[in-house]
């Protein structure tokens, strides 16, 4: 984001006034320019269309105070009313849980990877385990849970075991995205620190860390983006209720994504359809505020790092 | 941390360390350092001051601490990672230093506790229900595991699963750079930050979405594309488009498995670009070069790791894929001939799995679709090795950061 | 420490704030008594125990059970029940694994699954109650077809793939009148394993006069192109020119396919209608003895007026040894289910209601479960 900032565009002008340049070498950069303008208009197409249908078909529910106040208890699919706040609950309590655990994991695992064991056999073991895990589909890791939590230790489906198997689909885009950023961290920063006798820890936490936040955050928010986005593991491992239960130790548990999964099937009607299109909608607004909170958070240590 | 005392702190890394040796070496470490812990308090109490008064850091930097501790941190890490090769520069043997250390290494340890306990259960599942396959697990395309004579092979589902990532990540990869360069360098500054913004709300759609937009709104639209491809590329098997009009066909997932690991790509890349050192843009700028040039000599080599971590994530997400593609492709039946046309139905192994979870009656048959979750793993795996050899080997020099991080270790070493 | 972890701290809180202020205002939405025809005014056992009572399995009879919760909620506002259409295999998984308290199902217990269930319910066998009916369509989509008759031969030699084109003299002899097109017919099927499928292949092999050559089973062993779950056959022939599959009744309806009728050899060919489907419901026989409920459907019943193909699921529960709360709730909610009011909230769903005699039977083993 910084860094967006601080690229001056000014600089071109210079350097294409300063050099007589051939005529390949200006059509060339032409060129690239066409071809990523065209890039990002072919990525904009179906991008906006999603989010077009999502808001267009589903907005008119939430504008409703009862969509975001009560539960679908009650509510078949072919009755209108009721709301989301049990699914919205569920999400956040249970995607909430999940980044507590794997949010420290994944960030020290990178610091691990970066500052700790670069080149070292161990790491390279790490390493290897993470690419794997990126492999897990979210079904088997669904699976994986049931097998430990209910087969294993006799325990009841709960939201706590979804946020078990949500930590292992996030743990790899946090971590992988978290090391990426620190290994751009350039070491004059840390050498600097180690020279004013700064301890390796803390030029970790004070320096190293707060300079590559703003990427740490992004990857934080595309790990939870993903989890909340999940429906495998809530369908295998808690349940859906449309009724509220905000304890994740206990009980059925509405979500968004299962609320969706619920009507997607009744899509020929109207009320079902209204929901799958609105609980999809109020799904991406929780991640654009969380996301904007973690914007917010990282410009605040941006300054600090200055 | 407000007792240095050297008793208790190795014990807390010997709990949780994920390496057998470190803590013991750590106790060495420390031992040998015994007469030194005055200094290190000095330096803890220093570094704090510093690191809350950064203004004040230059004038107030006691300089005995920082000479004595290199050398402490400079035998007890080579020893402990591998003697000569690296050395580290700051002041290492504080408490928080190795309760920060042994934290990190947990997680690190965590992680391959973790996937070793998802191996070990998918293996314990997988192996009995292997022994029991009455045919070739690899090369045969049947499914009908249970019963009394289970057959089944994942021969189809690893060709559907492997193609549809492919045409995914060829079509979304070279779309997501073209886009994070265009947010980072291209786009004014004032539509930049939105577009970020709305790439990034776009991970946030659940896959549920993009399945059922995807053949509700999209396969309409992506027929008439189909149905030209197939009338000119249809004397290759790949393209040859069997009768009807089915939309829900491998290249169709593909599509959208591209559009939905675009934002994956795109923010991780347009993160990484954005870091390019100003001095090397500058550089290059200065040198005359266009303004691609530029992006091609100092941006696009200072991200290329990131770029394929990206990459892999997104790869990682198109192979595992369950719901999206659940509802997208429609399935063969068991009489046909395999089609091995892209523009025929398909299963892959997230999709078959999900699909018959419901129906896992017996510890036999979900063997045999927990093995196909495992060759998920591996193909994953080989894939994820292959980008990283690649990437290793073909840097061109000096550029990436490894590399420069390797220059600043040297260093460190010949002091 | 710092300002800066002062922000942090303070987003946080503000962050957690939110949830909690999101917290402190949810509830459940007021039941509109008013939009209910015939409010129950019945004392059909209306005991309201209070409590959760959670269950899974049979998608086919999830709208069905859905209505009858929100029903049953009207009467005991105090009882909550959770059913997750998640599959009849998944539901008798999840009793068996005690997770939840009864299941759904679209077939009877199999004799292993009956002998973990029985560990299940403490050493007491467990019991098939037959609660919901749902008919089976079997719907096309063809440019200028409204009305299409098949029978059994004739419909197995489609969905077996050895009819392939639309203007296939057998369909036209069973059609007179009707021009089809040359086209080649888009079979649709269930790509996940189903009781839909099971019942449907059940009635192929049993009217098919040798046509089907597949035994009846939940996986498909025809011909044509894979979709999930009933809502994908349907969206699949409601977008595709040409098209046949076999769904629940209900899907047909919601997405306005075209049904066909069934000639069963009765003389007149057979509309689906909830008096049809009855009448082939009252041709069914208990299959077991005793208290054993699990009904043997005719499929090829030649009955006058009766539409043969129909599925039955059952709702799977302990006769014993639940927690007595739990066996109150259970009492409670499935003699609701099973009550004329229960059954009457079906039919407007394009299921078809239990009956008498049935019912009669269901709900005294109903109340035996003790």
């Amino acid at each position: 984001m910084t860094a967006i900032a601080e690229n001056k565009p000014a600089y071109d002008g210079q350097a294409l006034d300063l050099t007589g340049k051939s005529g390949a070498r200006a059509f060339k950069n032409t060129l690239a320019t066409v071809l990523i303008v065209l890039a990002f208009v072919i990525a904009m197409i179906p991008l906006l269309w999603i989010l077009g249908t999502v808001i267009s078909k589903g907005y008119h529910l939430l504008l409703s105070a009862d969509w975001w106040s009560q539960s679908q208890r009650g509510i078949t699919v072919r009755r209108e009313g009721g709301g989301a706040y049990h699914a919205i609950m569920g999400t956040l309590i249970m995607s909430l849980i999940t980044a507590l655990i794997a949010v420290p994991i994944a960030v020290l695992g990178a610091v691990y990877l970066v500052e700790y064991g670069k080149g070292t056999r161990a790491a390279r073991v790490v390493s290897f385990m993470i690419d794997i895990l990126t492999g897990v589909p979210s079904i088997v890791a669904a699976l994986f849970i049931y097998a430990v939590w209910i087969t294993i230790f006799g325990f009841n489906r709960v939201g706590f075991a979804v946020s078990l198997s949500l930590v292992l689909l996030m743990l790899p885009v946090v971590l992988r995205s978290t090391e990426e950023m620190l290994k751009l961290v350039p070491d004059e920063l840390r050498e600097a620190s180690y020279a004013l006798g700064v301890p390796k820890w803390k030029t970790i936490m004070k320096v190293v860390v707060p300079t590559a936040f703003g990427g740490i955050v992004t990857g934080v928010m595309l790990g939870l983006a993903r989890v909340m986005g999940e429906t495998a593991p809530l369908l295998i491992l808690v349940g859906y209720s449309k009724n509220i239960n905000l304890n994740p130790f206990n009980g059925f548990m509405g979500a968004l994504p299962t609320m969706i999964n619920q009507d997607r099937t009744e899509l020929a009607l109207q009320p079902a359809a209204d929901r799958v299109w609105a609980a999809a909608l109020t799904l991406i607004l929780l991640v654009l505020v969380l996301n904007v909170l973690a914007r917010l958070v990282a410009r605040f240590s941006a300054i600090k790092s200055k | 941390m407000s007792s240095p005392d050297g008793t208790a702190p190795p014990d807390r890394p010997d709990g949780t360390a994920a390496g057998q040796e470190e803590p013991k070496i750590e106790d060495l470490v420390h031992e040998d350092a015994g007469p030194t812990p005055r200094f290190e308090d000095l330096a803890e109490e220093h570094a704090e001051h510093e690191a809350e008064l950064s203004a004040e850091v230059m004038t107030e930097s006691g300089p005995e601490p920082a000479a004595a501790d290199p050398a402490v941190a400079a035998t007890g890490t080579a020893v402990a990672t591998e003697p000569g090769k690296k050395m580290e520069l700051g002041p290492v043997g504080h408490l928080g230093d190795r309760l920060f250390s042994a934290f990190a290494r947990g997680s690190g340890g965590l992680v391959v506790l973790i996937v070793a306990f998802v191996g070990i259960f998918l293996l314990a599942l997988a192996i009995p229900a292997l022994a029991d396959d009455k045919s070739s697990f690899l090369f045969s395309r049947i499914w009908e595991p249970g019963g009394d004579q289970p057959r089944f092979g994942i021969a189809a589902m690893f060709y559907t699963t492997v193609v549809s990532s492919i045409i995914a990540m060829l079509i979304a990869v070279p779309v997501a750079i073209g886009v994070a360069l265009f947010i980072t360098y291209y786009a004014p500054k004032r539509l930049a930050q939105p577009v970020a913004y709305a790439v990034d709300l776009l991970a946030a759609v659940p896959s549920i979405i993009y399945g059922l937009w995807g053949i509700l709104f999209f396969a309409p639209i992506l027929l008439p594309v189909i149905n030209g491809l197939s009338d000119a590329l249809g004397w290759i098997p790949l393209f040859e488009k069997p009768p009807g009009d089915n939309v829900g066909v491998v290249f169709t997932a593909s599509v959208v498995l591209a559009i939905m690991i675009l934002p994956v790509v795109t923010a991780i890349s347009r993160e990484i670009f954005a870091q390019t050192p100003i001095a090397h843009r500058e550089g290059a700028l200065a040198l005359g070069a266009t303004k691609w040039e530029m992006i091609r000599m100092s941006v696009l080599p200072y991200g290329r790791s990131g770029v394929v971590s990206a990459s892999m994530l997104g790869l990682g997400r198109a192979l595992g894929e369950t719901v999206a593609v659940l509802i997208i492709l429609s399935v063969p039946n068991g009489n046909d001939p395999w089609n091995s046309s892209i523009f025929a139905g398909g299963e892959t192994f997230a999709s078959k799995i999900a699909n018959n979870a419901a129906e896992f009656d017996s510890p036999e048959k979900t063997g045999a679709y927990i093995a196909a979750g495992l060759v998920l793993f591996v193909v994953t795996f080989l894939v994820n090795s292959a980008a990283r050899i690649i990437v290793d080997r073909s840097g061109p020099g000096g550029r990436r950061p490894r590399r420069k991080r390797g220059a600043g270790v040297a260093q460190g070493a010949s002091s | 420490m710092s300002v800066n972890r002062l922000l942090r701290v303070g987003s946080v809180a503000v962050a957690s704030l939110g949830v909690l202020a999101l917290s402190a205002c949810g509830s459940d939405p007021t039941p509109s008594g008013s939009s209910s025809p015939g409010s129950s005014t019945s004392s059909a056992g209306a005991d309201c125990p209070q409590g959760t009572l959670n269950a899974e399995g049979s998608s086919a009879q999830k709208n069905a059970i859905d209505e009858v919760i929100s029903k049953y909620n009207e009467k005991c506002a105090d009882v909550t029940v959770n059913y997750n259409p998640t599959g009849s295999g998944a539901g008798i998984k999840q009793f068996n694994a005690n997770q939840v308290d009864f299941a759904g199902s679209d077939s009877a217990l199999k004799p292993d699954e009956m002998t973990a269930a029985t560990k299940r319910c403490g050493g007491n066998p467990a019991i098939d109650l037959p609660m919901v009916i749902g008919p089976i369509a079997i719907a096309i989509n063809v440019d200028g077809v409204d009305k299409f008759v098949l029978d059994g031969p004739t419909a197995a030699k489609i969905f077996q793939g050895t009819i392939k084109t639309w203007n296939d003299p057998a369909i036209a002899k069973l059609n007179p009148g009707v021009t089809f097109p040359s086209a080649p017919i888009s079979v649709f099927f269930r790509s996940d394993e189903s009781g839909t499928t099971e019942n449907f292949t059940k009635y192929l092999k049993a009217a098919g006069g040798g046509a089907w050559t597949g035994e009846p089973a939940k996986k498909w062993t025809g011909t044509g192109a894979g979709k999930e779950k009933s809502a994908g056959v349907a969206e699949g022939v409601k977008s595709t020119k040409n098209s046949i599959t076999y769904v629940e009744w209900s899907y047909a309806v919601d997405n306005k396919l075209t049904t066909a009728q069934i000639d069963t050899g009765s003389g007149t060919p057979v509309e689906l209608s909830a008096e049809s489907a009855g009448k082939a419901l009252a041709a069914a026989k208990p299959a077991g003895t005793g208290s054993d409920l699990a009904l043997k459907l005719d499929y090829a019943t030649k009955a006058p007026g009766a539409y043969p193909i129909i599925l039955a699921t059952y709702e799977i529960a302990c006769t014993k040894g639940l927690p007595a709360e739990k066996t109150a709730l259970v009492k409670s909610f499935l003699s609701y289910f099973v009550s004329k009011d229960g059954q009457a909230s079906l039919t407007d769903l394009n299921y078809a209601p239990l009956p008498a005699e049935i019912q009669t039977k269901v709900d005294a083993a109903i109340q035996a479960i003790s």
